[in-house]
């Protein structure tokens, strides 16, 4: 039996076991949209939002929380081009999306149609891969190569384009249930000698660091590289995107690393004489300039992606493979022949070194005042929630603040992003987070400047009745840009002052959800705890101290040694 | 330090494929010399040779990153090893009767050959080297050389045992 394209993608959907489709109609893709309500309503849940940025951030929050590709269906033309920052966000975090764009009939392609895009030509550097179908025929065969590229290897943003003539045409459909792309074929398995130069290299390390990143997340190796720690005794410091990938709470866990980093984390890097990297890729906000960062350690680097290895930073050990299989063979490697961390006298005074670096600095802020800390507000979300909500943040200082004091001890509990640092990002990803798990707490630390970037989708959380919580740190500034115009531009503080805004509760009670204040650090507790008893969306609106800033801080570029502590 | 690199690029010939490598080296700063980009025996798949300089490092990442791209088949970076390169030059000379044995002479000693003539002009078709075709642009120049087009490098290992694929980046 034949059945139109239509069809073709929606039981290819099913076919994947996907269950959730953020997205937005529009002409070119009505007759998806037709199906969807006639013959799939009970197969998948169909999340509307209200712009298509959000689509694509809501199934990035899903697939970050899930570990499941996040899939979205929009339009042509302001459809699609509405996706690219959702795109891009996935991009940078390494983050599966298959994401599908209706197209002009083919016949109109190129003539600038009504509503029409070159997407695949826009999307082409933001997208680990794309697609315009343009053979009904192959259009099942397209779908599958979308997931497997999207799902496998280092993951990324997948995008389809379906011309409205291929929707409607009609033909059999036939599902593939593996495919082998010859062109595609990501290094897995980790190569054995360098295994066992790595090891070497751990069994003799004096002042080891273990530099955690996504790429652990991303491989679901956190139970491997626990073991690893505890076999070693090594101390572990993440990136922001690696956070939750090793308990927060753990003895040896240093905290977050980089630019907003620990005190102790950074000290303890640039100390190192061995740095084992996984599924991290030195980001210029870890190395901070990279000509001194870590100089006199031997760096062993693991990653699923050959680019990432010698791009910012020159490594002694580079092992291209899957994180978990390369965690795997270490601890192999180390059962035959490893170290005892009880007896380890470098390591006891390594530790003790770290332990004093703490003492020395850690984080704080003032405790004494009246005025809200914004830090507070995260420490109060953290104790009361006990650790257990999935946290998605905007971007800037609420999200250096998250990443602070929130301690993350279970893997795919904190969402960011971390590589386009998208504003607006927040907000639709714990929806996307909420609808996999309707019973979690999830909330969005916000800011006052991000929470309006995607803040329509307030309607969303209501027509889904989503229990998402906001709580918006709300200081009346771009606060991170004017941190750095009050550190270095003289503060001149250019167009960072947003004090003209809505008042977040009434904006809350128009879109029919709950609005709450705090103008008070003795309001923010009880505030908490009556957001959280509330079962609806709720808006928390925090009047913090305008002024707070992020630290400790390493000014861009610069070494270690320059970090900013006050 | 910078170094030229003959880099040798089997791609799907599909759609959009071009764009996909161009692409990747100008979003990434980097620098295409000349390209050159046709299809091989087999319909479905084209040869791109692409000259590019850059240091070992940004080398190795363009290499990774062409790699990286899904319509990449394989790629070589035939400066690695001993290799064969071509590039085609067209040139229109201004060559009036009493010039035509300059420009013959010349064309003669560098193994072109003349493929076009009219009253004052003559198309010259000349293959080599980049260094023997800059050296009879050279040459011919003082004559007067009205027009010019260069296909690019295109270029293929020696022999069987000469040449490697540049080692995989473990």
């Amino acid at each position: 039996m034949k059945i139109n394209g239509a069809q073709i993608l929606l039981r290819a959907l099913k076919e994947e076991g996907v269950d959730t489709i953020f997205g937005y109609p529009g002409g070119a893709v009505i007759d998806i949209f037709d199906a969807i309500a006639r013959h799939f309503s009970e197969d998948f849940k169909f999340v509307l939002v209200r712009h298509e940025q959000a689509a694509v951030h809501a199934a990035d929050g899903y697939a970050r929380a899930t570990g499941k590709p996040g899939v979205c269906l929009v339009t042509s033309g302001p459809g699609g081009t509405n996706t690219v920052t959702g795109l891009a966000t996935a991009y940078m975090d390494s983050i599966p999306l298959v994401v599908f764009t209706g197209q002009v009939p083919t016949p109109l392609i190129g003539n600038d149609a009504f509503q029409e895009a070159d997407i695949v030509g826009i999307t082409r550097p933001c997208t680990k891969h794309n697609y315009l179908v343009n053979q009904v025929d192959e259009l099942a065969h397209t779908i599958k190569e979308a997931f497997t590229i999207a799902g496998t290897g280092r993951p990324g943003p997948v995008l389809v384009d379906l011309p409205k003539d291929m929707i409607q045409a009609k033909t059999r459909f036939e599902y593939p249930s593996v495919i082998d792309i010859p062109t595609y074929r990501p290094t897995l398995k980790a190569h054995p000698p360098s295994v066992m130069r790595a090891a070497e290299l751990i069994r003799r390390a004096k002042r080891p660091v273990i530099y955690a990143g996504g790429g652990v997340l991303t491989s679901g190796c956190h139970q491997e590289l626990l073991t690893l720690v505890q076999m070693t005794g090594f101390p572990v410091t993440m990136t922001l995107m690696g956070l939750g990938c090793f308990p927060g709470t753990h003895p040896l866990s240093l905290g977050m690393l980089g630019m907003h980093g620990t005190y102790r984390a950074n000290m303890a890097v640039n100390n190192s004489d061995l740095l084992l990297a996984i599924g991290a890729r030195f980001d210029d906000r870890v190395t901070g300039k990279v000509e001194t960062f870590a100089r006199d350690s031997k760096i062993i680097h693991i990653d699923i992606d050959p680019t990432s290895i010698q791009k910012n930073i020159k490594v002694d050990v580079p092992i291209v493979s899957d994180a978990r299989d390369a965690l795997t063979q270490l601890i192999e490697a180390l059962k035959k022949e490893g170290r005892d961390p009880e007896s380890d006298e470098s390591l006891k005074d390594w530790h003790a070194q770290i332990t004093a670096w703490r003492n020395q600095q850690r984080l704080r802020f003032d405790r004494t005042t009246e005025v809200i800390k914004p830090q507070f507000v995260v420490e109060k979300l953290y104790e009361i929630t006990q650790g257990e909500a999935i946290i998605s943040t905007e971007v800037g200082q609420n999200q250096m603040w998250a990443a602070q004091y929130y301690l993350f001890d279970k893997p795919r509990t904190f969402l960011t992003s971390g590589g386009l640092g998208t504003m607006g990002y927040g907000f639709p990803a714990a929806i996307g987070a909420q609808i996999a798990f309707p019973d979690k707490i999830v909330i969005d630390i916000a800011g006052d400047g991000s929470i309006q970037m995607n803040i329509q989708e307030l309607a969303t959380v209501k027509q889904y009745d989503l229990p998402v919580k906001i709580a918006i740190l709300n200081n009346g500034y771009l606060g991170m840009v004017r941190q750095w115009q009050e550190r270095f531009y003289d503060n001149v503080y250019a167009h960072t002052d947003i004090m003209v805004a809505p008042d977040f509760v009434k904006l809350a009670e128009a879109y029919g959800a709950l609005g709450l204040r705090a103008t008070k650090t003795n309001e923010v507790e009880p505030l908490i705890i009556k957001a959280l008893e509330t079962p609806g969306p709720v808006i928390m609106d925090f009047v913090v101290d305008r002024e707070e800033g992020v630290y400790p801080m390493v000014p861009a570029g610069a070494s270690i040694k320059e970090m900013i502590l006050v | 330090m910078e170094k030229r690199h003959v880099i040798s690029v089997l791609v799907e010939n599909k759609p959009g494929v071009l764009a996909r490598v161009s692409g990747m080296f100008s979003g990434r700063a980097y620098n295409i010399h000349s390209l050159s980009v046709a299809p091989t025996l087999s319909p479905d798949v084209s040869r791109m040779t692409v000259v590019t300089y850059g240091s070992e490092a940004i080398i190795e990442q363009i290499i990774k990153q062409l790699r990286k791209l899904i319509n990449v088949i394989k790629v070589q970076d035939l400066t690695s090893g001993d290799y064969v390169d071509r590039e085609m030059a067209l040139l229109r000379v201004k060559a009036t009767a009493a010039k035509r044995a300059d420009v013959l002479r010349i064309v003669d000693i560098f193994r072109g050959k003349i493929v076009d003539i009219a009253t004052d002009s003559m198309i010259v078709e000349i293959t080599g080297g980049a260094g023997k075709i800059e050296a009879m642009i050279e040459l011919l120049q003082p004559l007067g050389i009205l027009e010019l087009i260069r296909t690019g490098t295109v270029a293929l290992p020696r022999g069987r045992k000469a040449s490697r694929p540049s080692e995989p980046s473990e």
